[in-house]
């Protein structure tokens, strides 16, 4: 393989990966944005979009679209379930007991996966055609242009809501000041459960369409979940345009840190780099170091 | 140190000591108490660090893994005597401690649980790769016992020796923790601010924190190697540093007792829901949840409140 399509597999596959990774870094985001609180169990959403999906397309036998939709509800409703259940009764706590919760709650999600998927992995057949685009040289799965478009449809929706919905901007209120949010009249109580809901439902997505590629299964999730917070601290926590770059960012370290320097130590290359940003410049590439001193954490 | 910590001690050496007899030294009850004594050590260490001086760490599965893999590779592979391995596991637990704990310590709250998350992470993919000295993924295996002039300490003997290094690290923390250097530490967790303009060098003892903790989680380790003659990297990974972080906040951070109970009780739980098999998992995270919600406090805090609460007094 000559340097140039080996460069272009790498890049691609890197983007496939930063779209996961920006998915959960995003998911990560919201979160934040909305409560303060990161949550650990992002991963288990991702895991929990694929796992449901596999099982709506293979055992159900349902068309994959109406499967997506089904996939996409229930784990939101997993989402906003774990937020009133485990999150609302204890937003009072001290920082270290609402991590720990989200980890007991990864925890749950996947015992619970493990019961009833147990530990194999599954496959999903891709969402288009099968066969592999050559691209100078480089092999391109279709099932990346579907995680790529995907992915940007996602983000560009998400922006939008940001941005031009009136709830998006009361839950941007949230993140820079819940009691001031409350002052003007907004629904914090309500806006964190959205924002579980979204999350649960960003991180399902990803999910669905990463399992086409990578298969899924149950124990999926933490890594997942590590290199997803790496990106959203790296993008700058409440940054939602930040995780996404930087979940791209990671993504193509990684892949091009696998190909060119050690397989093994791909890993460790994304979070010295992320070790580095913090101890430089913590609030993040595109955070404030104002706004960062200014947030509770 | 208070008296209740005495008297606490005692009771505690009391049980230890007639454990043995107590369960018709039955091997594996044996090993429970080991891995238990263990843990134990390792989450002292934590517990100083969290609950005291009020820093995170998601990462201390690592130090318990160099203190391991130092006392492992040093023994098998050029013979030196344990005693000079595990001293050798201790200084370079503290020197990673020192390195990556100076930049890492200046962060706040979830930076800094990320960046120990991360530092953990990488040691681990380290202790993966570097297969000629570690031996990879596939471990490290043949690691001799402890032996005193030609006698192997195992079994109950090696119990007494675990449970005796942490009754002496048990004494050294609750000293640590009454002293000025204890009230340094709280003063820290109360408000660095406030520590600072009292005079308090807050990044200095946070990192002597630090890095006690990772001494504490390092001879864990090496005691740890010794045991199993059988070591791995997944031993050492994030699960275990999650486990120990559990631990602590499981059993209340407040008290150096408190992180001992979460131990107990994180300790035995798996072992009494093994069982359940494919329930396991989902069960213990509900447990976990449950505790969490109804005991945020951690369990011996928990306790506490139910038993003031009986005598009519005002919790």
């Amino acid at each position: 393989m000559t340097f140039t399509s080996q460069l272009i597999q790498y890049l691609l596959t890197g983007l496939t990966l930063g779209s996961i990774y920006a998915l959960v870094a995003l998911g990560f985001t919201m979160i934040y944005s909305a409560t303060g609180i990161i949550n650990l169990a992002q991963g288990e959403f991702v895991m929990l979009g694929g796992l449901i999906m596999v099982f709506c397309t293979l055992v159900l036998k349902i068309p994959m679209v109406l499967g997506f939709l089904v996939t996409l509800v229930m784990v939101t409703a997993v989402g906003a379930l774990f937020e009133r259940l485990a999150i609302h009764p204890l937003k009072n706590a001290s920082l270290i007991t609402l991590i720990i919760i989200t980890l007991a709650g990864s925890i749950l999600f996947r015992g619970v996966a493990m019961f009833l998927w147990g530990k194999d992995p599954y496959m999903l057949p891709p969402f288009g055609s099968h066969q592999p685009i050559q691209i100078w040289g480089a092999v391109l799965q279709p099932q990346t242009l579907w995680v790529l478009s995907i992915t940007v449809l996602v983000v560009a929706g998400i922006t939008f809501f940001f941005k031009r919905t009136l709830m998006g901007k009361a839950m941007t209120a949230c993140a820079f000041n819940p009691m001031a949010a409350r002052l003007v009249g907004i629904n914090v109580r309500k806006m964190v459960l959205i924002s579980f809901g979204v999350s649960a439902a960003l991180g399902a997505i990803a999910g669905i369409i990463i399992t086409p590629i990578t298969l899924m299964e149950y124990d999926r999730g933490p890594l997942l979940a590590l290199k997803g917070f790496s990106a959203a601290v790296l993008g700058g926590l409440g940054s939602p345009l930040g995780s996404i770059a930087a979940g791209f960012l990671i993504g193509l370290l990684e892949s091009l840190g696998a190909g060119f320097v050690s397989s093994g130590y791909k890993d460790a290359i994304a979070l010295f780099v992320l070790l580095l940003v913090l101890w430089v410049k913590p609030s993040g590439l595109f955070g404030s170091r104002e706004e960062s001193e200014l947030k509770k954490f | 140190m208070k008296k209740m910590d005495r008297i606490a001690l005692f009771f505690l050496a009391l049980a230890i000591g007639v454990f043995p007899w107590g369960v018709g030294g039955n091997q594996y009850f044996i090993s429970l108490l080991v891995f238990l004594g263990l843990n134990a050590i390792a989450t002292m260490g934590l517990s100083l660090l969290m609950g005291y001086a009020g820093q995170i760490s998601l990462g201390h599965a690592a130090f318990f893994g160099v203190g391991a893999y130092s006392s492992g590779i040093l023994t098998t592979q050029y013979g030196l005597p344990p005693l000079l391995a595990f001293f050798v596991g201790i200084f370079l637990s503290a020197l990673i401690a020192l390195v990556v704990g100076k930049p890492t310590l200046r962060l706040k709250g979830h930076y800094m649980a990320v960046a120990t998350l991360g530092i953990g992470e990488i040691l681990y993919i380290v202790f993966n790769e570097v297969a000629p000295l570690t031996g990879g993924p596939s471990g490290l295996s043949g690691i001799p016992p402890l032996a005193v002039g030609g006698v192997a300490i195992e079994g109950t003997s090696f119990l007494y020796l675990v449970w005796g290094v942490a009754f002496l690290l048990l004494v050294f923390s609750l000293n640590v923790i009454n002293s000025r250097v204890g009230r340094a530490l709280r003063a820290v967790h109360g408000s660095e601010r406030a520590a600072n303009a009292m005079g308090v060098d807050a990044a200095r003892y946070k990192l002597q924190v630090f890095v006690l903790s990772a001494v504490y989680a390092s001879m864990a380790g090496s005691l740890y190697a010794h045991f199993v003659s059988f070591i791995s990297p997944n031993a050492f990974g994030l699960m275990f540093s999650i486990l120990l972080l559990m631990m602590v906040v499981v059993g209340g951070t407040q008290t150096i007792w408190g992180a001992l109970l979460g131990t107990g009780i994180l300790t035995l739980l798996p072992e009494y829901l093994r069982g359940l098999e494919d329930f396991e998992m989902m069960v213990y995270g509900a447990i976990l949840l449950s505790v969490l919600l109804f005991m945020p406090q951690g369990v011996l805090e928990g306790i506490r409140r139910i038993g003031t609460r009986r005598k009519g007094q005002v919790a």
